[in-house]
C-alpha cells in the first residue's frame, strides 16, 4: 500500500557526505510541477543504484543520488531551486 | 520553525555496547558508549555500518532514542523477521562489541528543548523512538511546554517503554500519554483500540490551535494517514513535521 | 577503513558457483526501484517498437501472449552485488518480436510505465539474448519484480532488465538512460564489473 517508499529524512546522511552540509530541512520547488516544500517531505525511494527523491505532488524526480566507493553523482535537475536558512 | 542547514562532514565513530535493555520480546535498547560523540537535539537519527570479515557492508538509519547525555547514545531496534541488521543488532550484538555510527543526522524532524510552544507527538510502533527522545529531552530540560504523546501500537505485548510510559502518565499536567491499541487491548482498557481515526483524534489530542507543533513518525502508511487526519482538523501543513520509516501500512 | 561487526554475514550464502566479479549469492529476490510501482492494466497495456524512422509496431496483450514464447532459467546479477543463479522465466524472445520490423538501428532504448529508462546496444537485444518475460517461477510476473511484462536481458547487470516495459525505441545514437545518467556505466557487463563509469 504505502509502496516501499520513505522520506527525504534519511537522505540527511547521504547529503552531508557529498555537500558537507544537510539539506533535508531546506524548502524546494519542483522543476516539473512547482509544488513547494521541505526535502525531507519528499519520497525517497532507494538506496540501490540510487537515492531518488520525488516530488510529493507530482512525482518527478527532484533529486538523484547514486554512490560508488570514493565517488557520488548527484543530479539536482528536478529542483528549481532551494531555499537554505542559514544563522544570521 | 525554520531550521539551518547543518554543517559539517560527519566523520564514522566506534561505538560499543555498554547494555542491552529488552523492550519487548522483539525490540531492544542499546545503550551505547561513543567516544566524541557531539551530541545531538532529539528527534535526530545516527547511520549504523555493519562490515562482514569479507568487506561486505550495509547500512541503516536509527533513531536516537535517549536525551543528550555526554558520550552515552541509546538506540531501540525492532527486530524485523525478514531483516537483515536488525537480528544482528537485536541477538547477536553483545556488550564491548564495537559499532560504527555517525551522526547526529536532520535538521528537520528535531524538536528544540527551547521551544515553548505546545507539541502534540503521535507515533506509530517503532515510530515512538525519536518521540520517546523529545520527552525525556523535555524532562531533562525541565521545559513546562506542554507535550501530548499519542502512541498507537499493536497489542501489550509491542508497547516500547511499558514501565517508562506508566510512571510518566499522571506525573506532570503538562506531559499526556496515550496509548492506542489497534489490535488487541489489555483486559479492562478504558482508552481508545482500534486504528486512529478522526474521532480518537479528536479525543485524544483535543483542541489544536495554530501554534501547536506536531511531530508524526511510523510506517509510510502510518504517517500519511495521521498527516492527513490532522489536515482534515484543520492543521496546517507547516505546523507538521513527519517522519516515516518505509512500509507497513499501520501502526506496526 | 570501516571495522568488522563480529558475528555479522549478512544476507549473503557461501558458493562454489563462478560468480562474477564482487557479486555474492542470495537466497531472496531482492527488490530495488527507482520509484513506485505503476499499476499497469492489462486491457490497457501495450508493447511498442519504435524504429529510427519513426514506425512503430505494436502489441496488446492478447497479440503479445499469441507470440511463441519460451522457458528460459537464467542468472541474474544486480550491480548492487546481489546474484541469483538459476531463475525460471517464461517470456517472449525479442528476435520473435524484432522479426518484422525493419531497422539499420544500432542503438535501443528501453521505456517503461513511469519514467525509468536504459539504453544498450540493439545487438545485446537479439539472438536469443533478451526476452519480453511474463512469468517467473512458474507464476505470473508479479508487479514488485517488474510485472505484468519486462526486459530479460541476463548477460548485463539487472538494470538493464527494464521492469514494467512499456516499448522499445530503435535509434541511431545512443541515449543513456535513467541509471546511465548518473553515474552507471553505459554497457554493464557484469563479468568485467562494468559497475561506474569508467569502469
Amino acid at each position: 500500500m504505502s509502496d516501499g517508499w520513505t522520506d527525504g529524512n534519511s537522505l540527511g546522511g547521504p547529503l552531508r557526505d557529498v555537500l558537507g552540509v544537510d539539506l533535508t530541512a531546506a524548502v524546494g520547488r519542483c522543476a516539473n510541477c512547482g509544488t513547494t516544500g521541505p526535502l525531507a517531505e519528499g519520497r525517497l525511494f532507494g538506496p540501490a543504484p540510487g537515492l531518488v527523491l520525488r516530488c510529493p505532488g507530482c512525482g518527478h524526480p527532484l533529486l538523484r543520488l547514486a554512490r560508488a566507493p570514493g565517488r557520488h553523482w548527484l543530479d539536482l535537475r528536478g529542483l528549481a531551486c532551494i531555499e537554505i536558512t542559514t544563522p544570521r | 520553525m525554520a531550521r539551518a542547514a547543518v554543517p559539517g562532514r560527519l566523520n564514522w565513530l566506534v561505538a560499543r555496547l555498554a547494555e542491552g535493555r529488552q523492550e519487548t520480546t522483539t525490540a531492544k535498547t542499546l545503550v551505547l558508549d561513543v567516544p566524541g560523540w557531539p551530541g545531538h537535539l532529539p528527534g535526530q537519527h545516527v547511520d549504523v555500518r555493519l562490515t562482514a570479515e569479507d568487506g561486505y557492508s550495509t547500512e541503516r538509519s536509527y533513531s536516537i532514542a535517549s536525551p543528550p547525555d555526554g558520550a552515552r547514545l541509546e538506540l531501540t531496534i525492532q527486530r524485523l523477521d525478514d531483516g537483515e541488521v536488525s537480528p544482528y543488532l537485536t541477538e547477536i550484538f553483545s556488550v564491548g562489541y564495537p559499532l560504527e555510527l555517525r551522526g547526529p543526522i536532520g535538521g528537520y524532524f528535531v524538536w528544540d528543548p527551547a521551544d515553548t510552544a505546545p507539541s502534540l507527538l503521535i507515533g506509530g510502533g517503532s515510530g515512538v523512538v525519536p518521540l520517546m527522545a523529545m520527552i525525556r529531552t523535555r524532562i531533562a530540560a525541565g521545559s513546562a511546554a506542554p507535550m501530548r504523546l499519542i502512541y498507537s501500537t499493536r497489542r501489550p505485548g509491542t508497547l516500547l517503554y511499558a514501565g517508562e510510559l506508566r510512571r510518566l502518565a499522571g506525573d506532570d499536567g503538562d506531559l499526556s500519554i496515550d496509548v492506542v491499541y489497534t489490535r488487541n487491548a489489555p483486559p479492562g482498557w478504558t482508552g481508545r483500540a482500534g486504528r486512529l481515526d478522526a474521532a480518537g483524534l479528536s479525543q485524544l489530542a483535543g483542541p489544536l490551535d495554530s501554534g501547536t507543533r506536531c511531530f508524526v513518525c511510523g510506517p509510510t502508511g502510518f504517517v500519511e494517514s495521521v498527516a492527513r487526519l490532522l489536515i482534515a482538523a484543520g492543521v496546517t501543513a507547516r505546523q507538521i513535521r513527519t517522519e516515516r520509516f518505509g512500509p507497513g501500512g499501520e501502526a506496526s | 577503513m570501516s571495522i568488522v561487526s563480529p558475528g555479522f554475514s549478512g544476507r549473503r550464502r557461501a558458493t562454489t558457483a563462478k560468480l562474477p566479479p564482487g557479486q555474492y549469492l542470495v537466497r531472496d529476490f531482492p527488490v530495488l526501484s527507482a520509484g513506485p510501482t505503476p499499476v499497469v492494466r492489462l486491457d490497457r497495456w501495450e508493447f511498442r517498437i519504435t524504429t529510427e524512422t519513426g514506425q512503430v509496431h505494436r502489441w496488446d496483450w492478447a497479440a503479445f501472449r499469441a507470440l511463441p514464447a519460451e522457458d528460459v532459467t537464467v542468472d541474474l546479477h544486480c550491480v548492487t552485488k546481489w546474484s541469483k543463479l538459476g531463475t525460471a522465466w517464461r517470456g517472449v524472445c525479442l528476435d520473435t518480436l524484432m522479426s518484422g520490423v525493419a531497422t539499420a538501428a544500432q542503438y535501443a532504448l528501453a521505456r517503461s510505465a513511469g519514467d525509468y529508462t536504459t539504453n544498450l546496444p540493439l545487438a545485446d537485444l537479439l539472438d536469443g539474448k533478451a526476452w519480453i518475460a511474463f512469468q517467473y517461477g512458474g507464476a505470473d510476473l508479479s508487479p514488485e519484480h517488474g510485472g505484468p511484462a519486462r526486459l530479460l536481458v541476463p548477460h548485463l547487470y539487472l538494470w538493464k532488465s527494464a521492469k514494467w516495459i512499456k516499448g522499445i525505441e530503435l535509434l541511431d545514437h545512443d541515449v543513456p538512460g535513467f541509471w546511465e545518467t548518473l553515474g552507471y556505466h553505459n554497457y554493464g557487463d557484469p563479468w568485467r564489473e562494468q559497475r561506474y563509469q569508467g569502469d
